[in-house]
């Protein structure tokens, strides 16, 4: 009886070290995939010759181990400390959560073996096949119930503004996940989608738009709402700001997806009303940010001395940076320039490497030397390093993308006099060549940078040891 | 045309009418006591 009051007033943090753990190893995996496709681009002959290493193979395992491992893995990781922490109270069931755990790192070894093999919905961020959604579909409601269970069994009245965009994270991808993925099996390893036509594209568009705009957005912003204001020591900015920005985001996001789709048999109400929706969405986009930023008012100062406090604010100018690029790229002109292009690459990766990566490599620096009873990660210094490959990485990358996406999109419209192109496609690609060694340098810096948080991470795990870290006994006002 | 078409319109405007509702709501100043309370949940644990 005495074990199990005492079990009842800590925190399963267990739960969280495994998945913080698992985040950084397969950043450093996913990124390494990148680095690999990124250099077959500038050396072709990198493929080996072998279907299993091929581009068209090794590109959805880069963004699969990306999207779903990495940042996967840092939203389980901050949303089960976040809920528990803001809620004051263990999270619902240990053993579902562990579940989750173990089930997550299934369905990321299952992509591994079966996208190289060939095996593909060949749905762009929903490829696997059916077997796999349907155990990512058991997953995902087990995180669920975990996290929807911890928040009805919280001890403090209120619901705090992070958990709320964790909340429609997980309900919204459970949703994008189970319509996206709907499928006539044809075998084990073959399906067909149950959608056809422009229907098809429309679904696939609602489910790609909606993953960057829950899995990518409202998760990574559920952190932000949490270390952001830990790490500055102040509270969040405007807690009314907050709301409006939550129920904005969660009213616009779900229009954007027919932008992907312009001048495409989608009708053109379709689409000009996702590039309107999408414009809108600028508004909560930004809100959000300045929320974040000016969080940090008056304690400007630290980021001079604190390399955790600039990768989070850094990421909340890469996400602004992004959500301004991303609607003007909606408009429909300018996505006749950019369409199909390096720089709709550039852009997702000013999203990806800059705002969800270096939001979460903040809070994983916040979160490790806790989870292992330290004070800070073993070395600080490292960080500092860290957040200028980081940095660098990025700014090379999408510098390049940006050249390369505009040059190539006016290579491919420009016209002789008569009326003839005045360009092959092929001359596009040669032209392409020193700007995709570029991209490929900026990657590998980024890879490199998450090696060294990969090293410091083991070194402040086997210097320290497991922390157990009790409820406060006070039940808070909140 | 249908009663389909005519639940998603109201569906859309009511969505928007909330949402509206929702921004008032928000920046009215009367909880600003309980915001303060809500904006410090993140520190109470330490």
């Amino acid at each position: 009886m005495q074990n199990a009051t005492v079990k009842a007033a800590t925190y399963n943090d267990t739960v969280v070290r495994q998945f913080a753990i698992m985040a950084v190893v397969w950043g450093v995996v996913g990124t390494l995939m990148g680095v690999i496709i990124a250099s077959q681009l500038v050396w072709p002959e990198l493929n080996l010759g072998l279907p299993y290493t091929s581009f068209g193979r090794l590109r959805p395992l880069h963004t699969n181990a990306v999207i779903f491992a990495f940042g996967g893995c840092a939203l389980f990781a901050t949303s089960y400390y976040v809920v528990q922490r803001t809620c004051q109270t263990r999270l619902f069931s240990d053993k579902l959560a562990s579940f989750t755990f173990w089930g997550w790192q299934a369905v990321i070894v299952a992509a591994a073996i079966s996208l190289p093999l060939g095996y593909t919905q060949g749905k762009e961020y929903g490829e696997l096949e059916w077997p796999i959604d349907i155990l990512i579909a058991i997953v995902w409601i087990s995180y669920a119930v975990v996290f929807f269970g911890t928040i009805g069994i919280r001890k403090v009245k209120h619901i705090y503004v992070a958990n709320w965009f964790y909340g429609a994270f997980i309900l919204a991808v459970a949703l994008l996940h189970i319509v996206e993925s709907a499928a006539i099996p044809a075998g084990w390893f073959k399906s067909y989608s149950a959608y056809a036509g422009v229907q098809d594209a429309m679904v696939q568009w609602w489910y790609g738009h909606n993953a960057v705009g829950f899995f990518l957005t409202a998760g990574f912003l559920g952190m932000m709402y949490y270390f952001v204001p830990k790490q500055a020591e102040r509270p969040v900015y405007s807690y009314s700001l907050s709301i409006v920005h939550f129920w904005a985001l969660i009213f616009t996001y779900m229009w954007a997806g027919p932008h992907h789709l312009h001048y495409t048999a989608l009708p053109d109400w379709t689409q000009s009303l996702g590039m309107v929706l999408s414009l809108i969405l600028f508004a909560p986009s930004w809100g959000g940010m300045i929320n974040g930023i000016m969080t940090l008012s008056g304690a400007w100062h630290k980021l001079r001395t604190d390399p955790i406090l600039r990768f989070l604010i850094v990421s909340l100018s890469f996400y602004g940076m992004s959500t301004f690029e991303g609607p003007m790229m909606a408009i429909k002109t300018v996505n006749a320039l950019s369409h199909y292009t390096d720089w709709t690459v550039g852009h997702v990766h000013s999203g990806a490497l800059g705002w969800v990566g270096f939001i979460s490599i903040g809070s994983l620096y916040f979160l490790i030397p806790r989870l292992f009873g330290q004070k800070t990660m073993y070395s600080v210094k490292a960080i500092e390093v860290h957040f200028w490959m980081a940095t660098i990485g990025v700014v090379l990358y999408i510098a390049a993308l940006w050249i390369s996406g505009v040059m190539e999109g006016l290579m491919w419209r420009a016209m002789n006099a008569d009326g003839t192109l005045a360009y092959t496609f092929v001359e596009s690609v040669k032209a392409k060549f020193p700007y995709y060694f570029t991209r490929a340098l900026g990657g590998f810096l980024y890879m490199s940078g998450l090696v060294i948080m990969l090293w410091n991470t083991y070194k402040t795990a086997t210097n320290g040891k497991p922390a157990t870290v009790e409820v406060p006994a006070v039940v808070a006002h909140a | 045309m249908d009663i389909i078409n005519l639940l998603r319109i109201l569906f859309t405007v009511l969505s928007f009418v909330l949402f509206i509702a929702i921004l008032v709501w928000a920046w009215r100043n009367r909880h600003s006591a309980q915001f303060k309370d809500a904006q410090n949940l993140p520190f109470d644990q330490d």
